[in-house]
């Protein structure tokens, strides 16, 4: 879940970690006042999710506050999936001694919290690309109490000495110690400024939340004013979307869900925990577009794989569905058949014209055989891959 | 009209057989029968797709009661 930049900024100040002096406007009379009050050249970061208009587009630099009405106004009439941004982000333009970027992540290989820092400023993975002698990393333990001496390991090995060591160790630490006390997933500081008097002060943050750990942060939540239901999806849920909640609140037996659209023409009612994360992969990788992203499972009902799959085969542009899921042992076979099928001939369709392909290996795969086998539909069982089904549902259905 | 599965239920067997239509009505998993008149059970034919073969009903009465699976035949 991600933090709006100015709410990572209050947790990062309630750290003890110094940001550039900053005003949140709601308008542009208020972001021309600000900058009048913060005096000089500022910078206008519009408040976003959308991360399309984190990469470009969300910000601007203003020399008068005149300007920083004007660009304020063009910002907050941004499209942020749906949504207007959260206001405007007014900085000062403060000048830097040294720039340095730091990021506290998890390492999907190490299975571990990793510490990275470069001498310059930037995304650190970016950074890593191009200047790999700038960036330094540590791992940390989620488990054992944090220790600032990995944080001055850590800042010693890209070369920083003196005073400036022990100040950034300061800084490395808080930021390590606020991305494990709140569960973090990200806490980024893309530009983290040295101030003429060797102070720091952060000019740009940005924190992802691990959402299950929503339950656990309440306390931060309501200080930063987040509600229980502020999701803060990249974008407002399409009709489609809601539909799809939908038929999953209506019936409780097994999981319908995520759902969510996307602008392809092929059709997916995918499966089998991680599987349809991979299925859709293995869909895009042999050149489909998928039509949205639903995942069945969990043991749905027929009445809730018949809903889901009327759902995805409404939807304009989509001719046929995939139905495909890795082996699967909590969720039948036969039913999902029933369900996909029944569906289809309720449309007034026939199966085999709009099922591509039918690979839901698994518990009762014997009865789900035999019910496609009656409506003229091939299935495809375990020894054809996850790779292969997909290809198969690409060259059936078209990219 | 179910597409997948048909419940033959034997009237006469349910009746005569004392808390068999309550029975039934309580071991289906997916509410496939529901208290009928003169001590008998109704099919609710809009649950019958539903049906997980989980066979209770044919076990508490073998004789008053088929599930029938009509992609089989």
């Amino acid at each position: 879940m991600r933090l709006y930049e100015f709410e990572a900024k209050r947790v990062l100040a309630k750290h003890r970690i110094p940001v550039a002096p900053q005003k949140l406007a709601n308008t542009a009379a208020e972001a021309e006042a600000a900058a009048t009050e913060l005096g000089g050249p500022v910078t206008l970061r519009a408040q976003v999710l959308s991360p399309k208009l984190l990469k470009a587009g969300s910000v601007e630099s203003a020399a008068t506050p005149a300007e920083a009405a004007k660009k304020a106004a063009k910002l907050l009439d941004l499209d942020d999936g749906g949504r207007k941004p959260k206001g405007v982000l007014v900085l000062k333009k403060v000048d830097a001694g040294a720039d340095y970027s730091l990021a506290v992540t998890y390492d999907g290989t190490r299975k571990l919290p990793v510490m990275i820092a470069a001498t310059v400023p930037g995304n650190v993975e970016d950074i890593a690309d191009q200047h790999p002698g700038k960036v330094a990393r540590r791992h940390f333990s989620a488990l054992l109490p944090f220790s600032d001496y990995t944080a001055k390991e850590l800042v010693s090995s890209l070369g920083i000495k003196g005073a400036e060591l022990t100040r950034l160790t300061g800084v490395v630490s808080r930021l390590a110690r606020l991305f494990l006390d709140y569960d973090l997933t990200q806490a980024n500081i893309p530009s983290l400024a040295r101030l003429a008097d060797g102070s720091f002060a952060a000019r740009d943050c940005y924190m992802d939340m691990e959402v299950e750990g929503r339950a656990r942060q309440g306390a931060i939540l309501a200080e930063l004013g987040i509600a229980d239901d502020d999701t803060r999806a990249v974008r407002e849920p399409t009709a489609f979307e809601t539909a799809g909640k939908k038929i999953d609140d209506d019936d409780p037996r097994g999981i319908v869900g995520p759902v969510v659209e996307f602008d392809g023409n092929i059709g997916l009612v995918i499966g089998a925990g991680g599987g349809s994360l991979t299925l859709t992969d293995a869909v895009i990788k042999a050149g489909g577009r998928p039509a949205n992203y639903a995942a069945i499972g969990g043991n749905p009902s027929v009445g809730k794989a018949v809903a889901l799959t009327k759902l995805v085969l409404s939807k304009p542009g989509v001719e046929k569905i995939a139905v495909m899921s890795n082996v699967v042992s909590n969720t039948r076979a036969d039913l999902v058949a029933r369900g996909v099928i029944k569906a289809i001939v309720e449309m007034g369709f026939e199966p085999k014209d709009k099922i591509a392909i039918f690979r839901v290996p698994g518990a009762w795969e014997a009865d789900a055989v035999k019910i496609l086998k009656k409506y003229g539909v091939d299935y495809c069982d375990r020894t054809v891959s996850i790779s292969e089904a997909a290809k198969r549902a690409v060259e059936k259905i078209g990219a | 009209m179910a597409m997948f599965i048909r419940v033959d239920v034997d009237q006469a067997i349910v009746a005569k057989t004392e808390g068999l239509a309550a029975k039934l009505v309580e071991v289906c998993p997916v509410k496939i029968f529901a208290p009928g008149s003169n001590n008998g059970v109704q099919v609710v034919e809009a649950n019958v797709d539903e049906c997980t073969l989980c066979d209770l009903c044919m076990r508490a009465s073998p004789d008053g009661v088929k599930v029938v699976k009509l992609y089989e035949h």
